[in-house]
């Protein structure tokens, strides 16, 4: 227990001092603010002192006074108000940098961990998670870093203090003194009775976010089945579950606060009363107990300071140790060194024994598949629903990496190729298709260095020319998240632009033309093979019309590559295939 | 974009009446308030207490004229610990009681804020990013908790001590009282002003936070799109700079911030100047003793400290407005599809029992003032236990028409009926939600599944089915195949999304879970047209046998829909153009027979010629 104890403060300083690692700049400028509104906190107390000596009390005994000497008093006072306002300054806006930047900085690093990690990460972390990771996670980590340099600072004036004590009266200091190993300890105490809740309040946080955010996503499902009752009882059960955490943190800190308060209001009123004894003995005199008495009152600010780093501590670790995961997460892709061949034209495909099996999954989803495609051909892959179609698609254009065996672009295995060589070569237009909440122009091109006529080319290949024109800014005009204002065809249409304005070597459609007309899917693939330089295309496809344009149709069933030839031959030759392409037809004949 | 919450820019609410409204929505709150502040209270005495007494322990006892006053000393000292301890146990009961009561009153605001997203229509859900709208309900209410844990009661407790602290200075010396509050004036003129910028500045923070938390979202729902199209550096980037801009916004409100506490400090600078320079003259003129002007010296500090406090406080409140606003804004946003039952209950009616037919009276939708209606002069009544297949062109207006029929949109002109002959018709904008919802389920384009079970998913449609009830159902639907391959058969989790499934396995499902909500109308949007065309026929024979004798409209892309359904509704353009039996208008002049023949023939595998592009 007491190593625990032990550990979160030990882990407590470690933290504190990452956040000066990273912002050793803005960190030493705020101290130094800090610094310099101590010093004039103490000095400004001197001040009152000294005007009281020196003019207010012999211009009484005097009974007169000159308006030099006033005037003095009253700029002394000023001048030092304006140095402490100058430390607060400082203080309030260094530290505050100090604590946002760090905010910042963790969120780029998260957010690009997010963006780096393999599909596979994702879908073991709800989104509503992660949003919360960046989120509130991060701000709690770097919570405590506005008051930081203050309490850094307090520990000077501490220091300064203690010192002018023990000068004073070493006695009367020590008795004083005393309160500090109190301090130290209610905060060890504190730090281990407040970690575990401050933890379940953060995992609480994400749990909230995540219902939140999964059932805004499943908002016309809700609707359509009547569920917001039930919806809004499941998050009300986390949001009281999360109430109920923080007011668990809430009795801890309800505690600390006014203990951090009390502890130095006692230590003065003991110094007192020591000290009266003391000064009845003639050990001290009177003036230097005041003296005591004060700098004991001055001390009472800076242990607040101190205490308010430290109390937010726990959530720091808290929001912290949460963020770790995903900073330490592994598995980012590994690119090799390899450019990819670049001759104008088709890519050439091979697939060789290539097995796949998901994260945690028991069966693999796919096993042993081999075939190839030549450069500038066209295959379709045909197979129920569920049969590995979309998992193969997305090992051609590397979404994820083979269990066994290897994909081959123009021969060479696409782990050896350099980041940015496949999405180079290749685009992949996936079933449902995505689209950023971003312009229709944006949406195409991705960012990529297309003017405005090839944007308008791809659209007319991909058909989207006649409702992108009439849309009300036309190429300017936002899709909304995920494309929402478009209808279905549409956004479909948006993501095979997107495809094909890059004049890709290798196509790959996965299933992306269940809302496009025959006649259009024609058209694309006309446009990419029509050249003298076609285009490679794998088509995930049920429909005839889309399979007969391919050169050779493979048949995927259960992960397997049952059969390969001509639509024809698979036709005559596997029944299971017929039976799929011609569903269609069989379900005329009783009618 | 249509829709969007209300409007943040259109207020001209002032922050303190966003705080009076936000806080009478929560009555947890507010009950518990009295009995805290006479905590306050207490433990503001003891705060004015202690230093009060060390000062006069100081004063008369050490500094007393035949040498120190011990009894006195130690009399004052054992009550000050007293009352130190008296203290701090108030602060704790205090703590408590306000922890516990505003997160229960947050907890509630956080449910009712969740609650009336829900109710919101789907466009106006729409008008506004998923990531941005669950930042309404964490971090925009986890806002208000240190103004309202700590600041307001603070707030209130500042002014009492600055109460006291004027009351004890006059009875010092009122001209010198005088003087230090004419200080005080400007600072309280430029308050008002203060609190404008400052809530200003934190309204610009929190929609960042907004923006932030969408940007992140959209980059991690669309990660295959990223990654396919290596635009992770574009992605990032994007992030980056809603992340600067959300840094650019913190500061900002900090500079305002520290502007504000510093202008309390100075003016507290001043009003100490003052009192020396004015308290010697007046001593001078025989009015104040050196003991009284020495003591209000120090009684200015006391009154300075709540000044101090109070500025902090602004801070907080100004913050607590920009999240109360946001949440707010949810709130105030008036759902424009509504529940009679909610809105008008004397008006709210049950649909009539039995199949239900629909009824579409001069019938026009326009997604957006001004633009293009996508659904103009429809007129149209389809008779109960009819099957309706809706075909046309992407983008014609098939969704539009599904979205008013289940009355998730409402149309803009003319108005949408269900009932059936027998029954009555009754305009869907009078039918309670609870009949509704029940009698009338749609199979949206893209079916979400939770992360949960297939069975979970299922169970959705009809809560408190067992999950051999969800196997059976299953098997009901031809799928039993499906389901016995699965890993764990109905248990099967399905992932985020049901991304753990393949795209037409997510269809199956969310086709099984509308299914066995049993509706009488039953509204299938493109719901199969990732499954396989084997498992489709199988699937929508089974449904056809199953759902005989309710009214289905199905909206497809394949025509062996169309082939099969009593009826026809063929749409262009957002105009009900043709409609009849499939027999009749396949021979007939028009779209349909086009859409047909086209489909014939990429069905039956004969290539599509490319000039023929609509
Ligand atoms: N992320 C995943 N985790 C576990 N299993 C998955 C995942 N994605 C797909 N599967 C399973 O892999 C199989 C193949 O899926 P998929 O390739 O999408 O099929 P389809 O041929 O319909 O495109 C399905 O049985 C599906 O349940
Ligand atoms: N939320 C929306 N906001 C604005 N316009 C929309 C929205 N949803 C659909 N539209 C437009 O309305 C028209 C009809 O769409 P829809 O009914 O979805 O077509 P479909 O026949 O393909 O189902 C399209 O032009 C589409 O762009
Ligand atoms: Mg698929």
């Amino acid at each position: 227990m007491s190593r625990r104890r032990d550990a979160v403060v030990r882990r407590g300083l470690r933290h504190i001092g990452r956040a000066v690692r990273e912002q050793p700049g803005m960190f030493t400028l705020a101290l130094l603010a800090s610094s310099l509104y101590g010093a004039m906190t103490v000095a400004s107390a001197w001040v009152i002192g000294e005007v009281t000596d020196r003019v207010l009390l012999p211009s009484f005994d005097d009974g007169v006074t000159t308006a030099s000497a006033l005037t003095l008093a009253a700029l002394a006072i000023i001048g030092v108000a304006v140095l402490k306002i100058v430390g607060i300054l400082g203080r309030r806006l260094f530290a505050g940098v100090m604590s946002y930047r760090l905010q910042a900085e963790y969120r780029r690093r998260v957010t690009g961990q997010y963006l780096r990690l393999p599909l596979s990460w994702h879908q073991r972390h709800p989104t509503g998670q992660l949003l919360s990771n960046a989120n509130s996670d991060v701000e709690s980590a770097w919570f405590f870093v506005a008051p930081l340099p203050f309490a850094c600072g307090a520990l000077v004036m501490i220091a300064i203090t203690s010192v002018a004590l023990v000068l004073t009266d070493p006695l009367l200091a020590v008795v004083g003194l005393v309160v500090f190993p109190l301090v130290f300890v209610a905060n060890i105490v504190y730090s281990q009775v407040m970690s575990p809740r401050m933890q379940r309040a953060q995992q609480l946080r994400a749990e909230v976010s995540e219902i939140a955010h999964e059932s805004f996503d499943a908002g016309l499902v809700v609707k359509t089945l009547g569920r917001e009752d039930g919806e809004t009882a499941r998050f009300a059960v986390r949001a009281d579950e999360l109430r109920d955490g923080l007011v668990a943190v809430g009795r801890v800190r309800g505690l600390f606060d006014p203990m951090m308060e009390a502890l130095p209001n006692l230590g003065t009123l003991a110094v007192l009363l020591i000290g009266a004894g003391r000064v009845a003995d003639g050990a001290t005199d009177a003036g230097e107990l005041v003296s005591v008495a004060y700098l004991f009152t001055l001390l009472a600010l800076p242990i607040r300071a101190i205490g308010w780093v430290l109390a937010d501590l726990p959530r720091a670790l808290a929001g912290f140790d949460r963020v770790t995961p995903v900073l330490e997460a592994t598995g980012e892709t590994p690119h090799g060194p390899d450019a990819a061949a670049g001759t104008p034209g088709g890519a050439a495909v091979a697939l060789r024994d290539v097995g796949f099996a998901f994260e945690g999954a028991e069966q693999a989803t796919l096993h042993g598949v081999t075939f190839d495609v030549p450069a500038g051909r066209t295959v379709a892959v045909v197979g129920p629903t569920g049969s590995g179609k979309s998992t193969l698609a997305g090992l051609l254009v590397r979404l994820v990496d083979p269990t066994d065996g290897a994909v081959l672009l123009d021969g060479v295995d696409l782990r050896r190729l350099r980041e940015g060589e496949v999405s180079g070569q290749a685009a992949f237009v996936a079933q449902s298709a995505f689209l950023f909440d971003d312009t229709v122009r944006d949406n195409v091109t991705l960012g990529g260095p297309y003017g405005d006529d090839d944007v308008w080319a791809a659209l007319r290949v991909a058909a989207a020319d006649g409702f992108v024109s009439a849309l009300p800014d036309g190429l300017d005009t936002r899709v909304g998240e995920r494309g929402a204002s478009l209808s279905g065809g549409q956004r479909q249409r948006l993501a095979l632009a997107r495809a094909v304005v890059r004049r890709p070597r290798l196509l790959v459609l996965d299933d992306a033309t269940s809302a496009v007309d025959p006649a259009v899917e024609a058209r694309i693939l006309d446009a990419l093979r029509g050249s003298d330089t076609p285009t490679t295309v794998v088509v995930v496809a049920y429909r005839q019309a889309t399979i007969a344009l391919a050169d050779e149709v493979v048949w995927l069933e259960d992960g397997r590559a049952v059969a390969r030839g001509t639509h024809d031959e698979l036709l005559a030759r596997v029944p299971g295939y017929a039976a799929l392409v011609r569903a269609y037809q069989q379900a005329e004949v009783p009618a | 974009m249509t829709g969007g919450l209300s409007a943040t820019a259109a207020r001209t609410e002032g922050s303190l009446a966003t705080l009076r409204r936000g806080l009478r929505m929560m009555p947890e709150f507010r009950r518990g308030l009295p009995a805290t502040f006479a905590l306050a209270l207490l433990a503001t005495t003891g705060r004015v207490v202690v230093p009060i007494s060390v000062q006069q322990v100081i004063d008369r006892g050490l500094g007393a004229p035949g040498g120190p006053d011990l009894d006195l000393v130690r009399t004052v000292v054992l009550l000050s610990a007293v009352v130190v301890v008296v203290t701090a146990v108030a602060v704790y009961r205090m703590n408590v009681r306000l922890f516990r009561t505003t997160e229960t009153a947050l907890a509630n605001l956080r449910v009712r804020a969740f609650r009336h997203v829900h109710d919101l229509s789907m466009l106006h859900q729409q008008g506004e990013r998923r990531g941005s709208l669950v930042s309404r309900v964490t971090s925009d209410v986890d806002q208000l908790s240190v103004f309202m844990q700590w600041g307001g009661v603070l707030g209130l407790v500042s002014v009492g001590q600055l109460l006291v602290a004027t009351v004890v200075m006059a009875v010092y010396s009122w001209q010198l009282t005088l003087l230090v509050l004419v200080c005080f004036v400007p600072l309280a003129i430029a308050v008002r002003a203060f609190a404008r910028r400052l809530v200003v500045v934190y309204g610009v923070v929190r929609t960042r936070v907004g923006d932030v938390l969408a940007a992140v979202a959209e980059s991690v729902v669309g990660a295959p799109t990223v990654r396919a199209y290596g635009v992770r550096a574009r992605t990032a980037a994007r992030i980056d700079a809603a992340i600067a801009r959300h840094y650019r916004a913190q500061v900002d409100a900090q500079k305002v911030t520290a502007a504000v506490f510093v202008s309390g400090e100075f003016v507290a600078a001043l009003a100490n100047a003052a009192v020396v320079v004015v308290g010697v003259l007046l001593g001078l003129a025989g009015d104040i003793t050196a003991g009284t002007l020495v003591a209000f010296l120090f009684l200015v500090t006391l009154f300075v400290a709540p000044v101090q406090t109070a500025s902090e406080v602004l801070n907080e409140a100004q913050n607590a407005v920009a999240g109360f606003r946001r949440v707010l804004d949810v709130l105030d946003t008036e759902p424009d599809v509504r529940d009679p039952a909610v809105a008008t209950p004397d008006r709210a009616r049950q649909l009539p029992d039995g199949p239900l037919g629909v009824r579409f009276e001069h019938v026009a939708f326009r997604y957006a003032p001004g633009a293009r209606p996508a659904l103009d002069g429809v007129d149209l009544t389809i008779e109960p236990r009819r099957r309706v297949a809706v075909v046309g062109e992407t983008g014609s207006g098939k969704t539009t028409f599904a979205k008013l029929v289940t009355r998730l949109m409402d149309p803009t002109g003319g108005r949408v009926l269900l009932g059936s002959d027998a029954g009555g018709w009754v305009p869907l904008t009078d039918v309670a939600f609870a009949s509704l919802r029940s009698r009338v389920v749609m199979v949206p384009q893209d079916g979400f599944l939770f992360d949960a079970s297939v069975a979970e998913n299922v169970r959705y449609g009809r809560p408190g089915m067992t999950d051999d009830e969800v196997a059976a159902a299953f098997d009901e639907l031809g799928l039993r195949g499906w389901v016995e391959g699965l890993p764990a058969g109905v248990a099967t989790p399905v992932g985020q999304r049901g991304e753990s499934l393949s795209a037409g396995e997510r269809q199956l499902v969310a086709v099984a879970r509308a299914y066995v909500a049993d509706p009488h109308l039953l509204v299938l949007d493109e719901a199969t047209s990732a499954v396989d065309p084997a498992t489709e026929q199988r699937l929508t024979r089974a449904l056809d046998t199953l759902t005989a004798g309710r009214t289905t409209l199905t909206i497809a892309h394949r025509l062996s829909t169309a082939e099969r359904a009593d009826e026809v509704l063929v749409v262009d353009a957002g105009h009900v153009v043709q409609r009849g039996p499939h027999a009749e208008l396949v021979d007939a002049e028009g779209p349909y027979a086009r859409l047909h023949a086209s489909w014939r023939r990429s069905s039956a595998g004969e290539p599509e010629p490319a000039g023929l592009t609509p």
